[in-house]
């Protein structure tokens, strides 16, 4: 890494964990950095943080570095990592985080990172085994943030039994990141034996919801500005993977493993559905949706079957399994609410519908466009 | 949630389906006045589930749908200059103008900004004393009083840096006209309970009497709807024409006075012109002259607003009632919720929107290609 | 048109130049303006639309309203047995 001066001007405040000579623009001694001055309280991530400098070194080894410490241990991130990986097929994704406000109730943009990438590790039947995490920092973020997220990214590894292995960080001017940007990539190991796909559901399977819906995505309404009601809602945030191995033991032959994330339930319900040319039939009443969520639905005009979740799967198994599913389910925490929700069948391939109270048939479609409170 | 889950008894329902096929004896046709009743039926099917000769014809009742292409213009040039925050309900965001939309402009750098209640429009106007914050005040009668509150407010607080783009419709010319029309096969009305929570009845009851249609008050659970067509088609079937009030829960003949003298010491009534329809006199709302100086179509000058509907769009008949979206070439095919034509298809209770999200008329399921590059490699 | 929501009023502040209440809509809590219902106390339904109360929920309504169509059935046959005239329906299922 090139050594870089980065000329202080009078708007800045001095960068977490650098010694004063460089702040001032003098060649920093190596020796002094061994001893760090305490972090000043309201300290801003700069642009020079991602310049790949001094200050940057400084951000990794004072900063995300201590607070990833529990989730990597085995000493510095490097650019890239090197992972033993046992004999097996190798599932791999990535994924974005944009979510505003960072901190919500129930978790924050960085459990949201870890358990989203394990999650979609985990719908392909893969538990995970390594992840790494990459930063767009807008200019300006309070260090103390980015210290507590990068913490809460380290307990949510832990709590997944992954670990961060590798990462970057950026730094863009004001405006051009709406706080931060987080992207998580994993691999991990697909369980022998485990064929999942949305594409694997057959006439006559159940469908399995591992517990209540629509509680990310009001938590995240509710603390959103313009919004802004009181609800005892919190993030279903969670790690799946676990719940994931309790599924396969209990059925190998499992088709379907999806977690209903933007969109909601329906949106998820209406993919499968069309990637496996079946239909799907619920039943009136079997979704669980909390009372708060179909309160703040109602307020505001919304539909709880299109409402985000993040803590949450559908899985979809040969009809005579689902009872030792339901019950290998509900032995796990993330699972102990799992309901049979519904049937596939051989009818309006690509249609999910829900029975309505006058006994007819509704359609339940597939989310258009961003939801909107509505007054109408 | 108390009031609202007891009115979806399913058990209920199918008691009162039973009922109305008891006692229906002939074909009836009905209109149901409010995009949030058209909503319930379409979605829980009950319109399905009613004897076969009884028709409900969906009525203009969308204040979206029926908001003039010419103030959806006005609007989206209003928010396009720097000066101003534009905010406005939901439901509006994706409504399309002539050109374009205010979510699109949103995207392209405006300051949209939705809001749940007018007074919190008012609050951002006292939060930036430097700005143009412009309200979109639509809506029919019920939403009338929530937006002659913020102007009031507005007025108290002495702001500079408030107005409202109004476009006010009312409901009972707009059921006059549909009975003036030469072609209109309505027999019976259900009425819109929330306009009628603010403004009670007394304005129906000559309408009932001079074109002998029973009118019936109804809200917009799916048991409320039942027992209101229930309601009207007793009194088809036994000849009467009077007002009726199903909801009564939450509507008392005068309406509620304290809403109304807000109303009227705000706006006063006058012409409007209606999306698909055209203009219907005294229909509408407009600032009082006191009010003047918070009405945006006077502080900013739009100049040439020319308005350019799809060809192919039909909501104006669709919107008298005349035509379903069945009937439309464009349903489904150049016009589906993702891509609206025309106001119904984008408001959430737009009929064409309602008959969508129910798959009615579409020869393929509503589905969309996956994102899945896994299922390339089976 | 017209999203309204019943909700129960469960704080009142009476503060600033219009009175306002928490309103809990069965465990989504929002404020709303009450200047148009002077006559709601704590404890009271209100139809909330757009952030302003636009009435009050008449409870011996609501339960009348419910009591007949929970014996909707009832009626219908009495009416059958008694071979005629409902007013009885009638009357009670228009309101004053």
């Amino acid at each position: 890494m090139t050594e870089r001066q980065i000329a202080p001007t009078a708007a800045d405040t001095p960068a977490a964990g650098v010694a004063p000579e460089a702040a001032a623009g003098v060649a920093p001694d190596p020796a002094n950095l061994a001893c760090p001055a305490p972090i000043p309280e309201r300290a801003r991530v700069l642009l020079g943080h991602g310049s790949g400098g001094q200050l940057s070194a400084a951000l990794l080894r004072d900063v995300i570095g201590p607070a990833l410490a529990a989730a990597s241990p085995g000493g510095p991130l490097n650019d890239a990592a090197v992972v033993d990986v046992p004999a097996g097929r190798l599932a791999f994704t990535t994924d974005s985080f944009v979510v505003s406000p960072l901190e919500f109730p129930g978790g924050d943009i960085g459990d949201l990172a870890v358990n989203g990438t394990v999650n979609d590790l985990a719908m392909m039947g893969a538990q995970p085994l390594a992840l790494s995490l990459a930063y767009v920092i807008e200019e300006g973020l309070p260090i103390e943030d980015l210290r507590r997220i990068t913490a809460s990214v380290a307990r949510a590894a832990g709590r997944a039994g992954v670990r961060v292995v590798t990462g970057d960080t950026k730094v863009v001017g004001r405006g051009a990141a709406d706080g931060l940007f987080v992207n998580t990539a994993g691999i991990g190991l697909v369980s022998p034996g485990v064929e999942v796909g949305a594409d694997r559901a057959r006439d006559g399977d159940a469908i399995v919801l591992s517990g209540p819906i629509g509680l990310h995505g009001i938590a995240i309404m509710s603390v959103r500005e313009g919004l802004d009601f009181e609800v005892e809602i919190e993030s279903d945030s969670q790690p799946l993977n676990s719940l994931v191995a309790a599924i396969v033991a209990a059925c190998p032959e499992v088709r379907v493993l999806r977690d209903p994330t933007r969109g909601g339930l329906a949106s998820t319900l209406n993919e499968i559905a069309s990637a496996s040319s079946v239909g799907i039939e619920l039943e009136e009443g079997s979704v669980p949706i909390p009372g708060p969520v179909r309160a703040a639905c109602e307020m505001l005009g919304l539909d709880p079957l299109h409402v985000a979740n993040e803590g949450k799967l559908v899985a979809i198994v040969p009809e005579e399994s689902v009872a030792t599913v339901l019950t290998a389910m509900r032995a796990v925490e993330s699972g102990s609410e799992a309901v049979e929700i519904g049937r596939v069948v051989a009818d309006h391939p690509g249609m999910v519908t829900m029975r309505t109270i006058v006994g007819s048939q509704r359609i339940v479609d597939m989310m258009v466009g961003e939801q909107l409170p509505r007054i109408c | 949630m108390k009031y609202v889950d007891e009115y979806r008894d399913a058990e209920i329902a199918r008691k009162l389906v039973e009922e109305i096929h008891r006692v229906t004896t002939r074909p009836w046709a009905l209109m149901e006045v409010c995009g949030g009743q058209t909503h319930t039926l379409v979605k829980q099917g009950i319109d399905e589930a009613l004897p076969k000769g009884v028709r409900m014809i969906h009525g203009p009742g969308c204040p979206v749908c029926v908001t003039p292409l010419e103030q959806i213009d006005k609007a989206l040039a209003i928010a396009a200059r720097p000066e101003v925050i534009f905010t406005s309900y939901g439901d509006m965001l994706r409504v399309p103008g002539s050109t374009t939309d205010l979510l699109s402009l949103k995207a392209r750098g405006a300051d949209v900004r939705i809001v749940y209640s007018p007074l919190d429009a008012v609050r951002i106007a006292v939060a930036n004393p430097d700005r143009q914050v412009v309200f979109f005040a639509i809506g029919f009668e019920t939403t009338a009083p929530a937006n002659a509150m913020a102007v009031a407010q507005a007025a108290d607080l002495g702001l500079d840096n408030f107005t409202v783009l109004v476009s006010h419709v009312l409901v009972p010319p707009a059921m006059t006209a549909i009975l003036e029309s030469p072609t209109c096969q309505v027999q019976a009305f259900l009425a819109a309970g929330h306009v009628c929570a603010v403004m009670g009845w007394t304005e129906y009851e000559p309408i009932a009497e001079r074109y002998h249609v029973p009118i019936v008050v109804t809200g917009f659970e799916p048991l409320d709807l039942l027992e209101g067509i229930l309601m009207a088609i007793r009194q088809l079937e036994e000849g009467r024409a009077v007002v009726e009030n199903q909801y009564a829960r939450a509507v008392k003949r005068e309406g509620n006075r304290s809403a109304q003298e807000t109303v009227f010491r705000v706006f006063d009534v006058g012409d409007r012109t209606w999306r698909g329809i055209g203009s219907i006199p005294s229909s509408g709302y407009h600032l009082r002259p006191e009010f003047a100086r918070f009405d945006a179509e006077a502080r900013f000058e739009v100049g040439d607003i020319r308005t350019r509907e799809h060809p192919a769009c039909i909501a104006g008949e669709i919107l008298q009632g005349t035509r379903t979206p069945l009937d439309c070439t464009a349903y489904g095919v150049l016009c589906n919720p993702q891509k609206p034509l025309g106001a119904p298809m984008v408001s959430a209770e737009g009929v064409c929107s309602a008959y969508h999200a129910a798959g009615r008329g579409l020869a393929a399921p509503t589905a969309f290609p996956l994102y899945d590059l896994s299922r390339a490699e089976r | 048109m017209c999203l309204g929501i019943p909700g129960k009023v469960v704080e009142i502040r009476d503060g600033g130049p219009l009175r306002m209440a928490m309103v809990d809509f069965g465990g989504a809590r929002k404020e709303a303006c009450l200047s148009y219902v002077p006559e709601v106390r704590l404890g009271d339904y209100v139809i909330v639309h757009v952030g302003f109360a636009i009435s009050r929920v008449d409870e011996d309504e609501a339960l009348r309203t419910l009591e007949l169509l929970r014996t909707i059935d009832e009626l219908a046959l009495e009416q059958e047995l008694a071979g005629g005239g409902d007013e009885a329906r009638g009357a009670g299922l228009a309101s004053s």
